[in-house]
């Protein structure tokens, strides 16, 4: 039970931090039809600033400003760079953000060098937030912080603690206030409004008398800091190094498309799903050859050294998402919710 | 796009001609072992930078996974290879980069189903999804991948045929030269054929080929098929070149360089790959071994390539080439002496620049000094930073200036060759 607890929660944190990254992505594509090549290389940009800044200001400081200063980055480089490629088409569009990942991942190598940082959270985000405790007399109960004496125990009774992370629990309080307020900018205010309405109809609110190139180049800044405030947090959480930006960025496309191109309730519900199978599968060491076992069948010697048979879950933990890619494009091109088929 | 020069016949012979006489003569004028190995990667990069240009100049399909087909091709190349050794099959080494091209026309089949289903941002999305799968795949398979020591063989087995055994390299070479001809050959005559022209047509304008009753999945996916029987003869080559095929053959790397140097060459034109896979080899090789830096010049050159030059070198080779047609060539030579000198000092203040740092982040305790281009950089002495920084501005600002100069001419020159044309239309 508390095993189920505790992954459903990390898989939960984890797929948050998706949505992070997956909501700045699917802003700008479905805004300007660019696929950001570089939205994790933004991901890592502002875990690895929000480190050196974390030594300057302190952490919680460099926590707002490394996305700010990732999404001014951003905001250069739309008007600099992609905006000049604009009339080349989307292949081109993707052309550059694809050498900008090249740029930044060596620029990062450049500057911080090619072995991870040691990014630490700050003595707040320490230590866990509550202990779930299994005692095999007194049943599952709840500590807040860490207990200590609670999971001693005096005689041969079994007790088990699980603590949960204070750094995964600020993943979810930070993505819930992000969705909820960035629910509420969309849909709420007139800076919203006019964005939603430039996603459909650019022509008509350019008449209206609204900068459109400047509102795209304002949803690509806040896009990118979306991704580096997810660094941020994902930087501490996990691990900072170079090749941050690939691990969590094939994964984040992946969301994007099982969730329907453009849809961002589309990559909430991907999100969310992806990061609760991948921790799930990380959990579980079953392969096909214990399965057969617990049916009671026979294997035999050759199926036994059967690097497939013995392949266990977790182990393929690391292909799940693209499989579940497959999956989707065969019985659902268009993605979970996406609307139309391209 | 793909605009062909008119060209005779006896000129189209006369080209076809002088390539197979490069590839014949190349390892006579370069001799050492290192540019016989250099030169037997290029005719590999070569095939495999053609076939990906099929999905990504003709059909517009831009693919981050094309080494999952060079690479699966890499290694069924190898375990035939084995088994032609141990005795369990028997194939002629000779014919063994066609194993290679069957394995990647059929993983083609079995992958570009589900990819080409889709165009445009999301074919890509997909294709690197794929390329994601294969890769972490090869890490959990090792009895087929190899694990991390990879799957070695030996290309020597079996009765040596008129005294070819394909122990030395040459021999590989020319093996490869023979097939690099032949791939060419068919690339190019691929171009030629309805299904050819009809992918033109897709990529440039999906809807008006769904209106005359084509079907564009069907013509995505039977390109698609195409581009990984090529590029599993390149791995199947490069299985043969090697003996030895590890992971990172299928990897994201890889495919991410198949992309770059086929867009660097020129994705517009038929003959931009060829450019392009050279360069490919050229900056593995030997750009690698001068500068650590090499993937940060080669991200930059590439960035201001997809800005300035879409078409790529081969692009700006046939701008130029058009301009000396019309015989205006001369009215910017000097101009292009000016920008290549402007550009020169500007690398060389940016790389001095861009060295030194990379200095003092890895070999700071090898001293202060580094070597550059024939100059030793001291890295410590402010000095050497504000020379080469101001070295770099001044380059920068010379380009721009000359920039500004010469585009009014550029315009003028190209307004010259299109009003003529017009004329004569009319």
């Amino acid at each position: 039970m508390e095993f189920f607890l505790i992954s459903m929660l990390n898989g939960l944190s984890y797929g948050l931090l998706l949505f992070m990254l997956s909501s700045g992505l699917t802003l700008i594509f479905s805004m300007m039809g660019v696929l950001n090549f570089a939205h994790a290389s933004f991901y890592m940009l502002g875990a690895y600033l929000a480190y050196t800044l974390a030594g300057v200001i302190g952490f919680w400081p460099a926590l707002l400003l490394a996305p700010i200063l990732t999404g001014a980055a951003g905001a250069l480089f739309e008007s600099q760079v992609l905006r000049r490629v604009h009339k080349y088409g989307h292949v081109s569009e993707l052309l550059v953000t694809f050498g900008l990942s090249y740029i930044v991942l060596e620029l990062v190598q450049l500057i911080w060098g090619r072995v991870a940082v040691e990014f630490n959270p700050p003595s707040q985000l320490q230590g866990p937030v509550f202990t779930l405790i299994n005692h095999a007399e007194q049943g599952l109960s709840l500590v807040a912080g860490a207990a200590g004496a609670a999971c001693q125990s005096a005689e041969a009774v079994r007790v088990i603690c699980t603590p949960f992370p204070a750094t995964r629990a600020f993943i979810m309080v930070t993505a819930i206030a992000m969705v909820v307020s960035l629910w509420w900018v969309l849909t709420r205010t007139r800076a919203g409004l006019v964005i939603q309405a430039a996603l459909t109809h650019p022509e008509t609110v350019e008449t209206l008398g609204h900068n459109v190139p400047r509102i795209f180049m304002m949803v690509f800044a806040m896009g990118t800091g979306l991704a580096a405030l997810a660094g941020v947090i994902g930087g501490f959480t996990f691990i900072t190094e170079p090749a941050m930006a690939a691990t969590v960025g094939s994964v984040v496309f992946v969301v994007v498309v099982v969730g329907g191109m453009g849809s961002l309730s589309g990559a909430f519900l991907a999100s969310l799903l992806i990061g609760i199978i991948q921790t799930f599968a990380v959990a579980i060491d079953y392969s096909v050859l214990q399965l057969l076992d617990d049916l009671g069948l026979a294997s035999s010697a050759s199926l036994q050294n059967n690097s497939f048979a013995k392949l266990t879950v977790s182990q393929a933990a690391p292909i799940l998402p693209y499989l579940f890619l497959v999956l989707i494009l065969i019985f659902r091109p268009r993605g979970l919710l996406g609307k139309r088929e391209t | 796009m793909m605009r062909h020069p008119h060209l005779s016949s006896t000129a189209n012979y006369a080209i076809w001609l002088g390539f197979a006489l490069v590839l014949l003569v190349a390892p006579w004028v370069f001799t050492s072992n290192l540019s016989m190995t250099m030169l037997s990667q290029m005719g590999i990069a070569i095939i495999a930078c053609l076939s990906y240009n099929i999905l990504l100049g003709q059909g517009g399909m831009l693919s981050f996974g094309h080494a999952v087909y060079t690479g699966l091709g890499s290694y069924l190349t190898i375990h035939a290879l084995n088994a032609v050794s141990s005795g369990n099959l028997y194939i002629p080494v000779v014919l063994l980069p066609l194993v290679g091209g069957v394995a990647g026309l059929g993983f083609a089949v079995l992958l570009g189903y589900v990819t080409t289903r889709k165009s445009g941002t999301a074919f890509s999305m997909i294709t690197l999804g794929m390329a994601e799968l294969v890769f972490a795949m090869s890490l959990m398979f090792s009895e087929f991948f190899g694990g991390e020591a990879g799957v070695s063989g030996n290309r020597v087995v079996g009765q040596a045929f008129w005294g070819i055994t394909f122990g030395p390299q040459r021999q590989v070479y020319y093996l490869i030269a023979i097939y690099t001809f032949v791939s060419v050959g068919l690339l190019y005559a691929f171009t030629q054929t309805p299904l050819g022209r009809i992918l033109n047509a897709v990529r440039d304008n999906p809807e008006r080929v769904e209106f005359i009753g084509y079907n564009t999945q069907q013509v995505r996916f039977r390109a698609f098929i195409i581009a990984g029987f090529f590029a599993g003869i390149a791995g199947g080559l490069g299985a043969l070149n090697f003996e030895i095929v590890t992971a990172e053959v299928v990897g994201p790397a890889r495919s991410g360089a198949y992309l770059l140097f086929t867009f660097l060459g020129g994705a517009t034109f038929f003959f931009g790959p060829i450019i392009g896979g050279i360069l490919m080899v050229l900056a593995f090789v030997l750009l690698s071994e001068i500068t650590k830096a090499w993937l940060l010049y080669l991200g930059l050159v590439f960035l201001f390539m997809v800005i300035y030059a879409p078409g790529g070198l081969a692009g700006l080779i046939m701008a130029n080439v058009r301009v000396m047609q019309v015989g205006a060539l001369r009215r910017l030579v000097p101009i292009y002496a000016g920008m290549a000198f402007t550009c020169l000092l500007m690398l060389a203040g940016a790389g001095a620049l861009v060295e030194m740092i990379y200095h003092q982040q890895l070999n700071a305790s090898l001293g202060p000094d580094l070597p550059f281009a024939g100059l030793i950089l001291n890295a410590q002495a402010p000095s050497t930073w504000l020379v080469s920084l101001a070295i770099a501005l001044v380059g920068w600002a010379g380009f721009e200036w000359l920039r500004q100069r010469f585009m009014p001419i550029w315009a003028d020159i190209q307004s010259e060759i299109n009003t003529p044309a017009k004329q004569e239309k009319s």
